[in-house]
C-alpha cells in the first residue's frame, strides 16, 4: 500500500517538475519580442512545419468533406431534409473536425519531427555548442518553432475547412445530385461569422500553443540516447493528441455550452 | 534548399491559408449579404415565437426580403416581440401587412413570412405589425384536439 502510494507521489512529483521545465522553456524561449533578426528562420520554420503539411491536410481534408457529405446526405435525405447538408457539413467542419483533426495531424506530420529535429541536435550536443558559442539556442532553435506553428496551424486550418468544403459539395452536388441552391443558401443561413468560423479560429490557434509546446519540450528534454529519442517522440504525439481533444471538449463546453 | 525557394513556398502557403480564411468567411458564412444594402426595422408582436431564433429568414412570397434581429418578451402583456430587419427603403410594405411563424420542412427552422396588404399607407422604421399569427406549438394542438374530442 505505501509503495502504492509512493508510486503515485514520485508520479505526481515527476509531472509537475515535468510541468515547471516545460513552462520555464516556453517563458525563456518567448520571453520578450521577436528580433527583426528572427523573421527568416521563422520563415524557414513555417516552410517546414506549415508548407510541408499541405499535402496530407489536403488530402485528409477532401476526403473527410467528401465523407461526412456522403452521410449527412443519405441520412437526412430518409426525412426528406437533404437541405440541411450544406449546414451540416460546414458547421461540423468550422466547429470541430477543421480544427481537431488538423491539429492531430499536424501533432503527427510537425509535431514528430519538430521533437526528432530538436533531441537529435541535443544528443549530438549542437545546443551546448551554441550556447559556447553565445548564441542562445532558445531563442535561436525553440522560439521560432513556437512561431512557426503557432502561425501555421490556424492556416492550415482555414485550407483544411475550405478543402473539406469543397469535397462535400462534390459528393453532395456534383454526384449525389442536391439542389446547389438548397446546399449553399442552408449553409450561408446557419453559419455564422464569429460564433462558428471565428471561435473555431481561436480553438485552432489554442492547439497550436499547445501542440508546439509539447512537440518542443519533448526535444528539448529528451534523455540523449536513442531509446529517449523514441520515447520523446512518441510521447509528442500521444500527449498532444490527448491534450487537443481534451481541450477540445473544454472550449466547446466554454463556446457552445448553454448554460 | 535555396532560402528563396522556401519564401516562395511560406508566401504561397500564407497565401492559401488567407483565402481558405475569406472563403470560409464569404461562401460558408455568407458575410457581406446583407452589409451593403440599405435596409430598415420593423416590429412585431406575436403570442408565441417558439423556435425562432435571432439571424431567422423574413420572407414574401418565398423570397428572403430580410432577417430577424432581435427577439424580445413583454413581460406586462405576456407577447414576444420581434424585430425583423426588412431590406430596402422604408415604404415597400403596407400598414396592414401580416406576419406569420413558418416552419421549413417538417424539421426545418422556423422563419417569419410576411402576407402582402392592400393599404395606401406604409410601414416605416420601427413601426410595428399588428396582423400577426404566432407560431404552431405541437403540445397545445394536441391539448385543443384532446378538449375537442371530450366535448
Amino acid at each position: 500500500m505505501s509503495d502504492l502510494l509512493r508510486s503515485i507521489g514520485v508520479r505526481f512529483l515527476d509531472f509537475l517538475s515535468a510541468l515547471g521545465r516545460a513552462s520555464l522553456l516556453w517563458y525563456r524561449a518567448m520571453a520578450g519580442l521577436p528580433r527583426w533578426g528572427d523573421v527568416a528562420l521563422v520563415v524557414k520554420q513555417i516552410y517546414n512545419v506549415g508548407f510541408m503539411s499541405l499535402i496530407i491536410i489536403v488530402l485528409s481534408a477532401f476526403s473527410i468533406g467528401a465523407v461526412l457529405s456522403l452521410q449527412f446526405y443519405t441520412q437526412l435525405a430518409r426525412f426528406g431534409a437533404q437541405d440541411a447538408t450544406g449546414v451540416g457539413l460546414a458547421l461540423v467542419l468550422l466547429r470541430e473536425l477543421g480544427p481537431v483533426v488538423t491539429a492531430l495531424l499536424f501533432a503527427g506530420r510537425a509535431g514528430s519531427a519538430l521533437t526528432a529535429e530538436i533531441g537529435l541536435m541535443k544528443t549530438t550536443e549542437q545546443l551546448s555548442i551554441m550556447e559556447m558559442m553565445g548564441v542562445d539556442p532558445l531563442r535561436r532553435i525553440i522560439a521560432p518553432r513556437i512561431w512557426a506553428g503557432l502561425i501555421s496551424l490556424p492556416l492550415l486550418t482555414a485550407i483544411f475547412s475550405m478543402v473539406a468544403v469543397y469535397g462535400g459539395v462534390v459528393v453532395a452536388v456534383n454526384w449525389l445530385g442536391a439542389d446547389p441552391g438548397g446546399f449553399w443558401s442552408g449553409m450561408q443561413d446557419g453559419v455564422e461569422l464569429w460564433e462558428d468560423l471565428g471561435k473555431g479560429m481561436v480553438k485552432s490557434l489554442v492547439f497550436a500553443l499547445l501542440v508546439t509546446w509539447v512537440a518542443v519540450f519533448q526535444g528539448y528534454d529528451a534523455p540523449p540516447t536513442a531509446e529517449g529519442m523514441s520515447m520523446a517522440t512518441t510521447q509528442t504525439v500521444v500527449i498532444s493528441s490527448v491534450l487537443v481533444l481534451a481541450t477540445d471538449f473544454l472550449l466547446t463546453l466554454v463556446f457552445y455550452g448553454d448554460f | 534548399m535555396r532560402m528563396r525557394t522556401i519564401e516562395i513556398s511560406v508566401g504561397g502557403f500564407v497565401l492559401a491559408g488567407v483565402i481558405g480564411l475569406v472563403f470560409l468567411a464569404v461562401q460558408v458564412s455568407g458575410v457581406g449579404e446583407l452589409g451593403e444594402r440599405t435596409s430598415y426595422t420593423i416590429q412585431a408582436r406575436f403570442d408565441d415565437v417558439a423556435g425562432l431564433r435571432e439571424r431567422a429568414r423574413v420572407s414574401m412570397a418565398g423570397v428572403t426580403v430580410g432577417r430577424v434581429r432581435g427577439i424580445d418578451v413583454d413581460m406586462q402583456w405576456g407577447d414576444a416581440i420581434v424585430t425583423l430587419e426588412i431590406m430596402g427603403e422604408p415604404g415597400n410594405l403596407t400598414i396592414d401587412t401580416g406576419a406569420k411563424i413558418l416552419t421549413d420542412g417538417v424539421v426545418g427552422a422556423r422563419y417569419v413570412g410576411l402576407l402582402p396588404g392592400s393599404d395606401e399607407e406604409t410601414l416605416g422604421p420601427g413601426d410595428e405589425i399588428v396582423e400577426t399569427q404566432g407560431a404552431l406549438v405541437l403540445e397545445n394542438l394536441i391539448g385543443e384536439f384532446l378538449t375537442n374530442i371530450g366535448k
